[in-house]
């Protein structure tokens, strides 16, 4: 293993990350615009802190094919939490609440998830099969998240490579959690049951830039079907990192997609000191075989103690526990990720596995703090045995959670000697990570039994492909060659009208510039002007777009006609006016010129060019009237 | 024809693994003008169509893939799933009580093959054990399959055997008595055992779960803790069927065999007592009795098993514009017992009169209840009752339709004598005509109303 010294985020170099072996990949959960949720008919997307009843279910862990209890469903049931769901009628009905058998799933979600599908270039599935995907965390009252594969092995390009992508599926999202106290945790259900894509790709990025960058890529790409919802919560990212010699770590829940290159940093350094720490532990003769733990009731030897949370906690009636780890002096401060130390691990695993939510839940020997008195320490070393070499590590709660607390503190402080656990995390806020669950093993898939599979035929897939926008990378490049503004080129092609540019320029012939103008500044320049979040639809613009090809309208007649659609809501094109009404109004222009004054006669023609313009401006191309009344504008065009 | 290497395949999809010699189980890549797939190839469901191929994928998710689409499958092994249930030896402890687990068919407990979809039943004590240790706590667990049936497909020959199960249990001396069932017709099975065992000295409680027990929200676990918690312990020697009291995980209810029926298709809490109150509610803690005139735990090895039964009877489920033929149909087979679910306090319409009186001439015994469920049946308050009392038809008081059906059979079981019928029909046994419905017995919350929101808003579903 290379002695490399993880530098600051901002010094660490793509040499530097190709040194550890940094491997990332992604799971995109996107929600999909539907009306309805996927397996009932429940209104989708409508959210709402209220509610007007609760229901209380525990999670028992079922048996994997082997007989075992996976990883994850062991601790969930050492947890034992009371989960408490709170509903409102209004967007949760008896199938949330797994009172009711599915309804078939929604048939719009499946659709554009297939759609979604093409455009990652993914072997679409003839069958969609309904597994279920077991959560024992509560955040799904089943126990398990209706999943299904709609296609498998597509791709996408960056820089000068393919990004592969393993698989994409259509899913029900999750509850949102309220609040997780000891052994109560609450969740919110309106969320539940809304069409979800996720979209896993392979681990093929090689620095934590590159990974926000892929994520950008496929945010864009969804997007621009304009089938998917934006907005907070909308799109999550698991961001899987690992490093050489370290083992896959989930890096759950991230919001935001400029957040994902400290956090990858930042997992990547936690997973390489840890692999250091193993190396010491080594060096100290400690291996998974000689790791030596011992646990003793310390309550009262603490007593008297004037360190608060445990003198309220013996006040309570609460035991205290103390963990002798033989030969771990100092390594409880053995830095993990930025400002963060080994301590950690143990502390989030005796708040999670133990439910002694309140922090701090652990002390230890290793640390400067003051905590209790080094008479008490002492007096705890002594009773339990401990050399000066050995850590000693304290928890206190009720019984029966101390027992799991003391328990976790051993099991952590071994797993450090085999390696790095596979674990799920949680992103925080400063860019590092906290352990949440352990990483849950393949044989949480489940058939549903409740549904029968469904046959995607070719038509339906065919019917989806010739509605699909271009994909984003296509279209960039011909944007570039048709040499429209630089800065128009990436949102036309996120954009879901870069169909109607398509159409605009290859059909009705327009200006590749004026098109992607119209299609991407206008709607811009109106913003002010939208009322209800009313936007432009892709009929209308149509309708607009012929106009001007039709030569209904002038170039500006463009700008005018979705102003007004905007202002009045509706879609009004000016009549073409007449040779006939032209001369009129070029014949008022004169009289109308006549009673002006002008100081500089020359600029008289630039007037009458105005008055006239002023008439007849959308209806007719200003370059038509200037060639009738013999204009010519200074400086060109 | 029934070829377990190509399970469940047929047709173009059957024809397709043939050419390739791709047995089920194999561990495959497919190649398709769309690309390649990696997985194992498992079993199809014998309702699906013959086109498709099922591939369980590395990630665990399965899909199909058109057989005609295939151009080549790349065998590279072959992995067989063989799915077990673990077994711990089910602890035994001489301070604790003996409970019997009769089962029946209903997978109280079962694990899912995560392959094939298939429902495994966990019933052997040690796999009892395996997946709810928390019995051990409450009693020595042991176990017999009677039968393994569907609940609907329960009949005479599985209720006689099943009350004859009880007897032989109760001889040996036994402290409690759980019966897996099914859900659909666990009510019909609870009235009909009332009447078969009567006089038992321990507590019978019928089980069973409305979510499969391989969900991790199950209330299998939940419901099997309950019902053993109440053979064991309970001093309520009764039949009773045990099943949610809410939807959430809090406590169970024990309801009278004769008062109980389901009455949602889905809902854990589907079954409730009607026309009357629970004998108790129960919990993983404690047992809490609501009512005390219900018959008590004893010592003896004293019961009852009077399993006579007569196959030719009937329900009629009356609705307006019925036909005589109905009842006509019913009298040319042979039928000796019929019972009307009548509507409002009993009724039917007017031609069906001439069949009711050949049905009395025939020596038919015809009995009412109400489709409504809850309330008497009540024949003089309107000329029509009267006038069917004339025809022989009598009212079955507030036996629900269910009930009268499983007693007219059992009655008819034991006589032909139709004034005997009548005795034992109208004489409660087991709860199944009650001398009065108090005004608990009838609540039915109607939802919207702002103080029954209110109320619910405060209790846990």
């Amino acid at each position: 293993m290379s002695d490399l010294k993880f530098k600051p985020f901002n010094e660490m170099t793509e040499a530097d990350y190709a040194t550890v072996g940094f491997k990332s990949g992604l799971e995109i959960h996107q929600q999909v615009m539907t009306s309805k949720k996927l397996f009932c008919r429940c209104p989708a997307g409508r959210y709402s802190e209220k509610y007007d009843a609760e229901i209380l279910r525990h999670m028992r862990p079922t048996l994997s094919e082997l007989g075992e209890y996976d990883g994850t469903a062991l601790m969930e049931f050492k947890t034992k939490k009371d989960i408490i769901y709170r509903i409102h009628r209004d967007t949760v009905c008896t199938y949330e609440m797994d009172d009711t058998p599915p309804f078939e799933i929604n048939e719009e979600a499946l659709d554009i998830s297939l759609g979604i599908g093409m455009l990652y270039n993914l072997n679409m599935v003839d069958e969609v099969h309904i597994a279920r995907k077991q959560y024992l965390d509560g955040s799904i009252p089943t126990g398990f998240q209706r999943t299904a594969i709609v296609g498998v092995d597509g791709w996408i390009p960056y820089k000068d490579r393919k990004i592969r992508i393993f698989q994409l599926s259509i899913e029900e999202d999750a509850c949102r959690e309220v609040s997780d106290i000891g052994h109560l945790r609450t969740y919110l259900t309106d969320r539940l049951g809304m069409p979800l894509i996720e979209t896993v790709t392979a681990p093929d990025m090689q620095t934590p830039q590159e990974v926000a960058e892929v994520a950008q890529i496929c945010r864009r790409l969804v997007r621009s079907t304009g089938k998917v919802r934006t907005g907070i919560g909308a799109a999550r990212e698991d961001v899987n990192v690992s490093v050489e010699g370290g083992t896959r770590v989930e890096i759950k829940g991230v919001p935001r997609i400029v957040n994902i290159p400290l956090l990858t940093y930042n997992e990547a350094m936690r997973q390489w000191n840890l692999l250091r720490l193993r190396e010491e532990l080594l060096r100290r003769g400690i291996t998974p075989k000689s790791f030596e733990s011992k646990t003793e009731n310390v309550t009262k030897l603490l007593r008297k103690t004037r360190y608060q949370p445990i003198q309220i906690a013996i006040e309570q009636g609460m035991v205290v526990s103390c963990v002798v780890l033989r030969g771990f002096k100092g390594l409880l401060q053995w830095q993990t990720q930025t400002g963060t130390y080994f301590s950690r691990e143990i502390s989030d695993r005796v708040r999670v596995v133990a439910c002694l939510t309140t922090l701090p839940n652990i002390i230890h020997s290793d640390s400067a703090s003051e905590t209790i008195a080094t008479s008490e320490w002492q007096a705890i070393r002594k009773y339990l045995g401990g050399t000066d070499e050995d850590t000693l590590v304290i928890v206190w709660g009720s019984e029966q959670d101390i027992k799991t607390g003391a328990q976790e503190i051993a099991i952590r402080a071994k797993e450090a000697t085999i390696g790095i656990p596979s674990e799920t995390r949680q992103a925080l806020r400063d860019g590092t990570n906290g352990f949440e669950r352990i990483l849950p093993g393949p044989d949480r898939m489940y058939p549903d039994t409740d549904l029968p599979p469904k046959k995607i035929s070719d038509e339906r897939l065919q019917k989806i492909r010739i509605n699909l926008p271009k994909p984003i990378w296509e279209n960039e490049c011909w944007y570039s060659e048709l040499k429209i503004p630089k800065d128009v080129i990436k949102p036309l092609a996120n954009s879901p009208l870069s169909s109607l540019f398509e159409l605009a320029v290859k059909e009705l012939k327009i200006n590749p510039t004026l098109a992607s103008i119209a299609l991407i500044q206008y709607p811009k320049r109106l913003k002010r002007l939208q009322k209800n979040g009313k936007v432009f639809d892709v009929e209308s613009l149509t309708i607009i777009f012929e106009a001007y090809s039709n030569g209904k309208i002038g170039r500006e007649g463009i700008y005018t006609a979705m102003r007004e659609y905007l202002s009045n809501g509706k879609l009004s094109i000016p009549k073409k006016c007449t040779e006939a009404e032209i001369k009129k109004i070029i014949i008022e222009s004169e009289k109308d010129l006549s009673k002006i004054k002008l100081i500089n006669s020359e600029k008289k023609i630039h007037v009458q060019m105005g008055i006239i313009m002023n008439k007849l401006r959308g209806r007719i191309d200003g370059v038509v009237i200037a060639g009738m009344i013999g204009y010519v504008k200074k400086g060109g065009c | 024809m029934a070829d377990d290497s190509y399970k469940g395949y047929r047709g173009e999809a059957l024809s397709t693994l043939k050419n390739f010699d791709a047995l089920v189980w194999s561990d495959v890549e497919i190649k398709t003008a769309n690309g390649k797939y990696i997985g194992i190839i498992l079993p199809r469901s014998e309702t699906a169509d013959p086109n498709h191929i099922v591939l369980k994928l590395r990630s665990g998710y399965n899909v199909g893939i058109a057989a005609r689409k295939i151009e080549d499958i790349q065998i590279n092994g072959r992995n067989e799933a063989h799915y077990k249930i673990p077994e711990k030896a089910f602890p035994y402890d001489p301070k604790k009580p003996n409970v019997k687990l009769l089962g029946t068919g209903g997978t109280i407990a079962s694990r899912l093959d995560y392959r094939t979809g298939a429902v495994i039943p966990a019933f052997t004590p040690g796999e009892l054990y395996g997946s709810v240790p928390e019995l051990a706590d409450i009693c020595n667990l042991d176990t017999e399959k009677l039968y393994g049936v569907f609940s609907e497909n329960m009949g005479p020959e599985q209720w006689i055997g099943t009350a004859q199960a009880i007897g032989r249990e109760i001889e040996k001396g036994i402290q409690g008595i759980v019966i897996g069932h099914g859900t659909d017709t666990m009510h019909h099975t609870a009235a009909i055992l009332s009447f078969m065992v009567q006089n038992s000295p321990v507590p019978i409680v019928m089980v069973g779960s409305q979510r499969s027990s391989d969900r991790p929200s199950s209330d299998a676990a939940l419901n099997l803790q309950h019902s053993v918690k109440t053979a064991a312990e309970s001093d309520i020697a009764e039949i009773m069927v045990c099943m949610f009291g809410p939807t959430s995980d809090i406590y169970g209810l024990l309801h009278r065999g004769t008062r109980v029926r389901k009455m949602h298709s889905s809902y854990r809490s589907t079954f409730r007592t009607i026309g009357d109150i629970p004998i108790a509610m129960v919990s993983t803690e404690k047992i809490i009795p609501i009512r005390q005139d219900y018959k008590r735990r004893r010592s003896d090895k004293n019961v009852v098993i009077n399993t006579a039964f007569e196959e030719q009877v009937s329900i009629v489920y009356y609705y307006p514009n019925m036909k005589p033929d109905i009842i006509d149909s019913l009298i040319d087979n042979n039928y000796k017992g019929i019972v009307i679910a009548g509507t409002g306090l009993g009724h039917v319409n007017k031609p069906l009169y001439p069949s009711l009186k050949r049905a009395k001439e025939k020596g038919i015994a015809v009995y009412m209840t109400v489709q409504t469920l809850w309330g008497y049946v009540q024949m003089y308050v309107y000329d029509t009752g009267r006038d069917m009392m004339e025809l022989g038809v009598i009212p079955g008081a507030n036996m629900l339709p269910e009930v009268g059906y499983m007693k007219l059979g059992w009655a008819l079981g034991q006589t032909n004598d139709l004034e005997k019928v009548r005795e034992i029909m109208m004489t409660p046994i087991a709860g199944e005509i009650t001398e009065r419905e108090t005004s608990n017995g009838y609540l039915i919350f109607q939802g919207g109303i702002p103080e029954v929101e209110e109320f619910i808003s405060k209790y846990r579903k």
